[in-house]
C-alpha cells in the first residue's frame, strides 16, 4: 500500500450550496486518497452527495473548505489558466443522464469529437474520423452512427456515446457517475470489460460513482460508502463486502438483489435508522480499525465494531 | 395444474412502418398470462419487451399495428380493437401501466392529488368530494404519509422513490386486473428499488392482480418472478417458472444473461459478454435470430428457425440444441455455480 503513488487527494472537503440566505451542506469534512491505476468507488443514495464530491474534483462545482489534489497541485479553488486547461483534459467525465448530457442539435460525429476540436488533438480530418469510428467501436456501437443525432438511440446507446466522448479524450483519471446504471445486463458487462481493459492499457484511474454495490465489487479496488455527505466507511473492497461494520453499509449490502429466486425470495431487508446514533455528548470521528478499513463512529460505537471484528 | 390464462397473447405480430420501410418488432410472440401470478419478461433494450406488453393496451406508436395473432382478454380478441373508444375500456381500467422514469410519467404542472383524481373519476365515475377521498386513501395504500397534505403538492416536490409510488398509485387507483411494471425500479437506488418491489407485491397480494415486469435486471427478477419468459429480437426464447430459469436455463441467449452478471465476475478477468449486436430488424431474419451471436450455434440455426421444445410442462425452449439429434451441450460452467456463488 505504501508504496502506491498518489493521485488524487481530498482533503476536508466541504460543499455548500445556497439558496437565499439558507446554507445547505452538501458535503463535509470527506477525506480519501486515490491511487494512481486504482478503481476507487464511492457509493451511497441518491442524495449523499457522491456526485457533488464528483463535479468538485472536475471543477463543475465550487468548494468551500478543503482542498482537492490533483497529481500534486491543488486544483479546486482559483487556479491559473494553463492548470485549468490541463485539468480539463486529464479528468473526464462520464455523467449520470445520457438524456441530458448530449447536445441534441449535433451529430455524434461532432459530441464525440468536440474535445478533440478544443484541444486539437488529431493530424488531419480523416485522422478525426478514424479515431471517432474507433471510439464508437469500442463502445459498442457501429462507426455509421457517427451521422445521426442523439434522438435516435435508446438510453442505452445514448450513455455509451457518452462513454466514447470522454474516452476519446486520452484522461488520466476518469469520474465515472453511475455510467451503467440505465444499460443492459449484457451491455454493462461489455462496458465493464471496456474500463478494465482501458485501465490496464493505458494505465487510466477511475473514481467510480454508483449505488450499486454488486456491480461496484465486480469492478473496485477500494470502496467508500457515503451518506448524508459523509463517508461513513471505507475499506478494500472484499473486506467491506465479507466485514461490514457501520449499519448503512449493512443496510446497503442487504438491499442489493441476488440473482437466485430461492435466495432472493427469504432474505431480510435492513433498515438503516440514522436515529441510532447518538452523538450529541460522545463527537464521532474517522478512525482507521483494521489496515486500510476506515470507519466513521462515536468511541463507543467504534469499541463495539472492534467487537465485531474480534468474534 | 390447469389455470385459465387472464390474458392469453397468441402468434402476435406487430409491424411498424418507418420512412416506407416496415420493420417488425414482434414475431410471433404467444404468452399465457395466469391470474395472480408475477411473470417478469427479460430481455436486451430493443428486444421487443416494452413493444409486445404496449400491445396489450393499444399503446403502440401511431406508426405500429398489430398485423397477426389475438390477444383474447375478458373472452374478447383486444388485438382487434382500433378505435380508442374500445382501448380506453380496458386501458388504465383493466390494464395498467408503471412506467420506467417517474419524473416524466407525471404533469409537473398539477398537484399529485388532481393527478390520481383524474385517474379515478374517468373510469369509475366517481366524482368530488369521495374521488378526493378515494385518491388519499390510495396515496396512504402506497406508503406515502401525511397524505392529506402531500394531496396538495407537485411532483418537483416529491423525491425519485416518491414520485414512482404516486406513479404506482395512479396506475392501481381502479383496481386493474393486470398491472404492467415497465422497468419500474430503474431510475431509483437499490434502496429504494427494494421498497418498491415490496410495494407492488404487498399490493397485488391485497388487491389480487395480476403483475408483469418489463425489466432487465436479474436480481429484480428474483425476487419479484413466479414465471420468466426471455425475449430476443422479438420472440420469446425460452419460458419457464423462476427457478427453472435459474437453475436449469437450456437456451444459450439466457445462459449468456445469467453469465454476464456482474454478481458471477471474477475480479481481473473480464466479465463474459454477448458478442455483437441484435440482428437487424428491418431485414428478414433467417434461421435463429440469436444464431450470430451464439457460440453454441449448429449449422441448421442459421437455416431454420427452431421450433419450441418442451423441457418440462412449464419450460420450455426455443432452441435446436434441445433437439434430440443435437449434440450435448453443458450450460457455461460460470451459471452451474451460480447457487454456490450467491450462498456467500
Amino acid at each position: 500500500m505504501e508504496n502506491k503513488e498518489v493521485l488524487l487527494e481530498v482533503k476536508d472537503l466541504q460543499i455548500t450550496f445556497k439558496n437565499g440566505r439558507r446554507e445547505f451542506v452538501a458535503v463535509d469534512d470527506v477525506n480519501f486518497e486515490i491511487y494512481r491505476g486504482e478503481t476507487f468507488s464511492l457509493v451511497g443514495e441518491s442524495g449523499s452527495g457522491k456526485t457533488t464530491i464528483g463535479r468538485a474534483i472536475i471543477r463543475i462545482n465550487p468548494t468551500t473548505k478543503g482542498e482537492i489534489i490533483f497529481n500534486g497541485k491543488k486544483i479546486n479553488g482559483k487556479i491559473d489558466k494553463k492548470l485549468d486547461r490541463e485539468v480539463i483534459q486529464k479528468i473526464q467525465m462520464i455523467f449520470q443522464d445520457p438524456m441530458a448530457s448530449l447536445n441534441e442539435r449535433a451529430k455524434i460525429d461532432y459530441i464525440i469529437s468536440e474535445g478533440l476540436y478544443n484541444f486539437h488533438l488529431y493530424k488531419d480530418e480523416e485522422d478525426r474520423k478514424n479515431k471517432v469510428e474507433d471510439a464508437l467501436k469500442e463502445v459498442g456501437l457501429l462507426p455509421e452512427f457517427a451521422s445521426r443525432f442523439p434522438h435516435e438511440f435508446s438510453g442505452g446507446q445514448r450513455q455509451r456515446i457518452g462513454i466514447a466522448r470522454a474516452l476519446i479524450m486520452d484522461p488520466e483519471f476518469v469520474i465515472a457517475d453511475e455510467p451503467i446504471s440505465a444499460l443492459d445486463v449484457s451491455i454493462r458487462a461489455q462496458v465493464l470489460n471496456l474500463l478494465n481493459k482501458l485501465k490496464k492499457e493505458k494505465n487510466l484511474t477511475y473514481l467510480f460513482i454508483a449505488h450499486d454495490l454488486s456491480v461496484v465489487r465486480f469492478i473496485s479496488d477500494r470502496i467508500a460508502v457515503i451518506h448524508k455527505g459523509r463517508i461513513v466507511e471505507l475499506a478494500d473492497s472484499e473486506e467491506l463486502f465479507l466485514h461490514p461494520l457501520h449499519p448503512y453499509t449493512k443496510s446497503l449490502l442487504s438491499a442489493v438483489p441476488i440473482p437466485d429466486p430461492q435466495i432472493e425470495k427469504q432474505k431480510k431487508l435492513l433498515v438503516y435508522d440514522p436515529s441510532m446514533h447518538d452523538y450529541s455528548v460522545n463527537k464521532p470521528s474517522w478512525v482507521e480499525i483494521l489496515p486500510g478499513h476506515f470507519v466513521y463512529g462515536n468511541e463507543e460505537e467504534i469499541a463495539g465494531y472492534r467487537k465485531e471484528i474480534n468474534d | 395444474m390447469e389455470r385459465q390464462p387472464i390474458l392469453s397473447a397468441k402468434d402476435i405480430e406487430i409491424t411498424f412502418s418507418m420512412r416506407g420501410k416496415y420493420l417488425k418488432p414482434i414475431r410471433k410472440c404467444s404468452l399465457d398470462l395466469y391470474e395472480g401470478e408475477t411473470l417478469a419478461i427479460v430481455g436486451e433494450s430493443g428486444s421487443g419487451k416494452s413493444v409486445f406488453t404496449k400491445s396489450f393496451i393499444g399503446m403502440l406508436d401511431n406508426n405500429g399495428s398489430i398485423t397477426g395473432g389475438s390477444i383474447m382478454f375478458e373472452g374478447v380478441d383486444i388485438a382487434k380493437y382500433t378505435k380508442e373508444s374500445d382501448w380506453l375500456k380496458i386501458r388504465g381500467k383493466k390494464i395498467a401501466m408503471v412506467f420506467q422514469d417517474p419524473m416524466t410519467s407525471l404533469n409537473p404542472l398539477k398537484i399529485i392529488g388532481e393527478q390520481i383524481r383524474e385517474v379515478i373519476e374517468l373510469h369509475q365515475g366517481i366524482k368530488g368530494e369521495e374521488s378526493k377521498q378515494m385518491a388519499i386513501e390510495m396515496l396512504e395504500k402506497v406508503g406515502i404519509t401525511d397524505a392529506a397534505n402531500r394531496y396538495n403538492q407537485y411532483p418537483h416536490q416529491f423525491s425519485g422513490g416518491m414520485r414512482q409510488r404516486v406513479v404506482i398509485a395512479i396506475a392501481a387507483a381502479c383496481f386493474p386486473k393486470i398491472l404492467i411494471c415497465d422497468e419500474p425500479t430503474t431510475a431509483l437506488d437499490v434502496t429504494i428499488q427494494a421498497q418498491i418491489l415490496d410495494l407492488i407485491r404487498n399490493l397485488q397480494k391485497e388487491m389480487g392482480m395480476t403483475v408483469i415486469y418489463i425489466t432487465h435486471d436479474l436480481g429484480v427478477v428474483a425476487n419479484v418472478a413466479d414465471r420468466v419468459a426471455v425475449m430476443y429480437a422479438g420472440e420469446i426464447v425460452e419460458v419457464g417458472n423462476a427457478e427453472e430459469i435459474f437453475y436449469d436455463a437450456r437456451h444459450p441467449y439466457t445462459w449468456a444473461l445469467l453469465s454476464s452478471l456482474p454478481q458471477l465476475g471474477v475480479k481481473g478477468e473480464p466479465l463474459s459478454t454477448i458478442e455483437g449486436t441484435p440482428p437487424n430488424l428491418y431485414q428478414e431474419i433467417k434461421g435463429d435470430a440469436f444464431a450470430p451471436r451464439n457460440t453454441h450455434a449448429l449449422r441448421i440455426d442459421f437455416i431454420e428457425n427452431p421450433p419450441y421444445f418442451e423441457v418440462t410442462p412449464t419450460h420450455k425452449a426455443k432452441t435446436w440444441l434441445l433437439d434430440p439429434r443435437a449434440p450435448k451441450y453443458e450450460a457455461p460452467h460460470a451459471i452451474q455455480k451460480l447457487r454456490d456463488k450467491m450462498k456467500k
